[in-house]
């Protein structure tokens, strides 16, 4: 019997370390934005983009099974965006990040976004070198998917409650989902925001400000 | 799936360490797979599936199921909590998001089959039959 005692992910975490030090080495912060399909994700990068022209550099990595239409809506708020399609594969993983990191012109200091393909099961798994997942969900959503999905809620840093605008119409408890998500994950931040009227979007900034000094 | 992703990796590492070996096929892989790594189930749907036309087909599986435990800061020690995504302590209360072992999803050993056996070695294996897990390797194995 040979041992070998080896992650069976070591090939992607092997490639999510070198995406980890090229980062680090032009003191990039990664996000990993995960979220269910239609939670807001490329509508709050293109708000976050907007808000930090002038602030910091951005660059966004798209992920979709089709078509490029987030990498262009992206472009249009003048950041740089590349779009990686994956056919019928259901998460980003890090060797196709950083074939992506290939296309970009990363400039030092800035802040990189990850958008991973819609999808609050698969991503949980892959580390693409980034700093942090961030966990997206919509009050359109239940508000006990944290605990129906703990993969991801615990595997990320931060969960945005995004479309907070829409909390007059829906039978959301915010409190409970954020006990829900305090339970798969002790530790995780919480935020509440609408990317769309730009409530709660200051708070978001600074969370980012402050862990791109971190 | 990203099952599929996942057996995908298992497979291919396999592969590589049986080629650099020189076997002709891997009659065994052996993992530890922690209770959070929820890959369990759809592992023998996917092993087939993705090990079809590799060294690894037909490779018996031997699972090693490792539990959840974390670590309570308060009452300094380790403690398997309630359930699998309630991170507190039992005995407690208290937060514990300190996991300490049921995260792995590691490939611990492999069985390889060399092929023509040698005139001192055991019979080789018939088809389906399932040899016992020492095996006395035919050719030097480097020590890891």
């Amino acid at each position: 019997m040979l041992r070998i005692e080896q992650d069976i992910l070591s090939k992607n975490d092997a490639y999510a370390a070198g995406n980890r030090a090229r980062l680090a080495d032009r003191g990039i912060l990664a996000l990993n934005l995960v979220s269910s399909p239609g939670a807001g994700k490329t509508t709050l990068l293109t708000a976050t983009v907007i808000r930090l022209r002038g602030r910091t550099p951005v660059a966004v990595i798209e992920g979709d099974q089709e078509t490029a239409n987030d990498a262009e809506r992206i472009r249009e708020t003048g950041a740089p965006a590349v779009q990686i399609n994956t056919g019928r594969g259901c998460h980003l993983d890090a060797h196709m990040v950083g074939h992506a990191l290939d296309q970009l012109d990363l400039t030092a200091g800035g802040v990189l976004f990850i958008e991973n393909v819609g999808n609050l099961v698969c991503p949980a798994a892959f580390d693409l070198g980034e700093r942090h997942k961030v966990a997206i969900l919509s009050v359109t959503e239940g508000e006990d998917k944290p605990i129906k999905y703990p993969d991801m809620f615990a595997a990320s840093g931060l969960m945005v409650l995004n479309k907070v605008d829409l909390l007059p119409y829906v039978d959301f408890d915010v409190d409970a989902c954020v006990e829900y998500a305090r339970r798969v994950n002790p530790d995780i931040e919480v935020l509440r925001l609408s990317a769309r009227t730009g409530e709660g979007m200051d708070a978001w900034i600074a969370w980012i400000a402050a862990a791109q000094g971190g | 799936m990203h099952e599929l992703s996942i057996a995908q990796s298992l497979i291919e590492l396999v592969s590589d360490h049986a080629a650099r070996e020189g076997a002709l096929r891997v009659r065994a892989v052996h993992l530890r797979l922690g209770e959070l790594s929820g890959f369990r189930r759809a592992l023998y749907f996917c092993f087939d599936a993705v090990s079809r036309g590799t060294s690894c087909e037909g490779a018996e599986l031997a699972i090693e199921d490792v539990p959840l435990t974390v670590h309570c800061a308060r009452c300094d020690a380790v403690k398997t909590p309630r359930a699998r995504y309630n991170f507190r302590c039992p005995t407690c209360g208290m937060p514990t998001p300190k996991v300490v072992t049921g995260r792995e999803m590691q490939i611990t050993a492999i069985e390889l089959d060399f092929g023509e056996p040698r005139p001192t070695e055991a019979p080789e294996a018939g088809a389906g039959e399932v040899l016992p897990s020492r095996v006395d390797c035919p050719v030097d194995c480097p020590a890891d």
